[in-house]
């Protein structure tokens, strides 16, 4: 897996220094070099190009039901089929794109980089776990060829055990997919734990690792239980087990709680890493130490533990005793806290600080405002009497894409914009991805802000056909869904050219004090030069900036290839 | 940072075994920790699977009091304990045999080991007779529970609500942890493959503890299989 390189003598170089080992990307190269792969960071980019690309798949599905809903009779699709657009477009973004988004690739990358680890401890199940996405993906497009899924991504009984579509394939997929989940999630734990570098306690370990262990344990605890749920959906339709129908003696509702149990807590599964990367960023970019860097991690811990008991609320039309409802609004209401304390921090975090406006800033102040929405518009549907109005309408669907698409999927895009130089040592156009950042955050507004409206007024989620008196939302909605659509494809676009002749990234292009900004850019296939010890405080950017490796040629050729366009001599 | 740590270490034939750690790990002891918790990590997921499983048969139990105990008492229990003692025996050589791997007593791991397998295959045997006694009264999961009738089945079962659902969550209950045991026969067997060849010592026996572990979980879940269906009447 090496490849000699030529030593060059510092001395003949101009003075140049040199790195001393190669990059991660030029070690090996060849297909298998990337496909067989044990490095975290490999495996890393590979969950990057993979979710990236669900993300557009499903980017383009909503697109669809954009479009379809532009008339009240529907624009484009037959009810069925309009049915089984908005359930593709569901699975794919939860259980294939926003699940793994944020833990799988941008914390495989930057994780045991934080940590000062020459990798995650477990790398073979690490790249198991990017294989079990693949089965679990291929599975999910072969239920789209077998008759695609009607149900919405819920699978509720007993329509699911009702539809002629290809739920058990389905549902298969979601039960391998859950086991990708689960093995990153138990990875990140034992290396948290075992892998730490030297001096580095918990309280010095930057939040974002804190934000992946909370997700960490909810993946290895809540996603059996969705394991477990599928199974016995496709028991039901294999062999009628019955637990799930009422013809056999079993109870649909039971479903329901199964399904809650494990997505709820999956909710926070995919907003807490987003939150991790938000911390970062808005430490890193406004120059300053967190604001309460430990009721930070503790909310996020206390975050984790909360999801656990909340899930009745999204059955409060379901019929259940009124006792358990008002426990479960109560509970539902303590989320609210650890959240808040988040957001404070971080507004405070950024007051009084040296604020730079560069393109992941941006796309963290776009996720502060557009999770400010979702997290209070939260508290309205927690709000039992508020809920049976607001229950199964567009609300709800904004509310869920605020947090989810306007929050998570900004914090991954945040998170992208930061650690791009650190992962392809290359820079994109910052010009362009300061557009795209806004397009995105007022093209989610445009989206969302009238479906709230709507969705108060009364227009049911799901309907492939409404009313003539909601047109003029989803009209606005729809547009708003194309400059969100401008935005995302500018993105691809100047991401894409950055690696075809972007600017060589500097070695800390942010100025980043954490430990993962201690590699060389791009990092080692064992990250570091030397084995880091942790000394001092962990968001202390008062004394110096590091600037490992510098912007150091790797070869002779790519040193004579700088002499050249730079016109100097050794 | 890419050394790779050896572990050296005297065996009682008087020649040496060596472990070569994996690469991103600075010590053994490291290596061993993270494979360990790793696993009670993995066994955390197998309880809540379960988990899932227990929860649906008390809910049942509590809507069907009848239904349950009139089904619980067509099981044969003294079957039920049998297989109980087996893997309860079986647990106890999985644990010595851990105990030689650590003592670096090749022979005793491997006879342990063979002991381990043996009882776990004589589970699978009385599981076998149990499953096709009941299947031959035509007493199956979901849609293969037609009770021959005039058998034992259809007259405990007569008039009772949803006896289907007791059986199915019996099958389904008792065949995922079957898998389970037999998935724990291939993994024994591997190791005892691997324990002929002296790939276990004291300085390197983690395969078996983790294996172990495995064994002493797929035990106790039995635990609670047992008296749940085959004792509460």
């Amino acid at each position: 897996m090496t490849t000699n390189i030529p030593t060059v003598d510092p001395a003949t170089s101009g003075g140049v220094e040199l790195r001393k080992e190669p990059s991660y990307l030029r070690v090996s190269s060849g297909l298998w070099s990337w496909l067989g792969t044990l490095d975290h960071k490999r495996i890393g980019l590979m969950y990057l190009v993979g979710v990236t690309a669900a993300f557009l798949v499903g980017g383009a599905l909503a697109f669809l039901v954009r479009l379809h809903l532009w008339t009240p009779d529907g624009a484009l699709f037959e009810p069925a089929t309009y049915n089984q657009v908005f359930t593709l477009h569901g699975v794919f973004m939860v259980f294939i794109f926003i699940i793994p988004a944020i833990p799988a690739s941008l914390g495989n990358f930057v994780l045991p980089l934080m940590l000062g680890a020459p990798d995650v401890a477990l790398p073979r199940l690490n790249l198991a776990s990017f294989y079990l996405w693949c089965t679990g993906t291929i599975l999910a497009i072969y239920s789209i060829i077998n008759g695609a899924v009607d149900t919405g991504w819920t699978f509720y009984t007993p329509y699911s055990l009702e539809t002629g579509t290809a739920v058990v394939s389905m549902g298969l997929g979601v039960f391998v997919l859950g086991f990708s989940s689960i093995f990153t999630g138990l990875n990140f734990i034992v290396t948290i734990h075992k892998m730490r570098a030297r001096g580095q306690t918990w309280f010095k370990m930057p939040l974002f690792c804190w934000a992946i262990y909370a997700t960490s344990v909810l993946q290895v605890l809540a996603t059996p239980v969705l394991g477990v749920t599928v199974l016995l959906l496709a028991f039901e339709h294999i062999y009628n087990i019955g637990i799930f129908d009422p013809q056999y003696g079993g109870d649909p509702v039971l479903f329901q709680h199964f399904f809650w149990f494990y997505s709820h807590p999956a909710v926070y599964i995919m907003i807490l890493p987003g939150m991790g990367v938000i911390s970062e960023v808005i430490s890193v970019h406004s120059r300053k130490p967190l604001f309460g860097y430990k009721l930070i991690a503790f909310s996020s811990i206390s975050i984790a533990v909360i999801s656990f008991l909340v899930w009745g609320h999204h059955m409060f039309t379901s019929g259940q005793s009124e006792f358990v409802m008002v426990a479960f609004s109560f509970l539902t209401m303590f989320v609210a806290i650890p959240t808040a304390i988040k957001v404070f921090s971080w507004v405070a975090t950024i007051w009084g600080g040296s604020v730079a406006l560069s393109a992941p800033m941006l796309y963290a102040i776009a996720f502060l405002i557009i999770f400010t929405i979702g997290g209070l518009t939260g508290v309205f549907l927690g709000t039992l009497s508020v809920d049976i109005h607001l229950h199964d309408t567009y609300f709800v669907v904004a509310h869920f894409h605020a947090v989810m698409m306007g929050s998570t999927a900004l914090a991954f895009f945040a998170g992208v914009h930061h650690w791009w130089p650190k992962m392809f040592g290359v820079m994109y156009n910052e010009t362009l991805a300061k557009i795209s950042a806004v397009l995105i955050l007022v093209g989610f507004n445009v989206t969302f802000l009238p479906q709230f409206e709507m969705g108060s007024l009364g227009m049911p989620r799901r309907y492939a056909t409404y009313v003539e008196e909601f047109q003029i939302y989803h009209q606005i909605s729809t547009v708003g869904a194309a400059i969100l659509g401008i935005g995302f494809a500018l993105m691809v676009g100047y991401m894409l050219a950055s690696l075809a002749g972007g600017r060589r990234a500097k070695a800390n292009e942010w100025g980043g004090v954490t430990l993962d900004w201690h590699t060389p850019t791009p990092p080692n296939l064992y990250n570091f030069d030397e084995e880091p010890v942790m000394t001092g405080d962990l968001y202390d950017y008062t004394s110096g900036i590091p600037d490992y490796g510098k912007d150091a040629p790797m070869d002779k050729d790519e040193l004579a290839e700088r002499q050249a366009a730079e016109g100097w001599n050794a | 940072m890419s050394g790779h740590a050896k572990v050296v270490t005297p065996t009682p034939d008087g020649g040496f075994a060596t472990h070569e750690v994996a690469h991103h790990f600075k010590t053994a002891e490291q290596e061993y920790q993270s494979g360990k918790l790793a696993f009670w990590l993995f066994l955390a997921t197998e309880v809540m699977l379960f988990g899932g499983l227990f929860a649906a048969y008390i809910i049942y139990h509590d809507v069907y009091p009848e239904t349950f105990v009139a089904g619980g008492s067509t099981l044969n229990w003294k079957l039920g304990a049998l297989n109980t003692v087996f893997l309860l025996t079986s647990s106890w050589t999985m644990a010595m045999g851990v105990r030689a791997s650590q003592l670096s007593q090749k022979k005793a791991l491997v006879g342990y080991l063979v002991v381990t397998w043996l009882f776990a295959a004589g589970f699978m045997v009385v599981k076998y007779f149990e499953y096709s006694g009941k299947l031959s009264e035509g007493v199956g999961p979901g849609y293969w529970f037609n009770p021959v009738p005039g058998s034992h089945y259809a007259e405990v079962l007569e008039g009772l609500p949803f006896p289907n659902l007791f059986f199915a969550l019996y099958f389904t209950m008792t065949g995922i942890h079957g898998i389970h045991v037999l998935v724990g026969m291939i993994l024994i067997g591997w190791l005892i493959v691997r324990a002929q060849k002296g790939h276990f010592h004291s300085g390197f026996y983690l395969p078996v503890d983790l294996i172990g572990l495995y064994w002493h979980v797929v035990d106790v879940i039995w635990i609670f299989l047992f008296p749940l269906l085959y004792l509460v009447p």
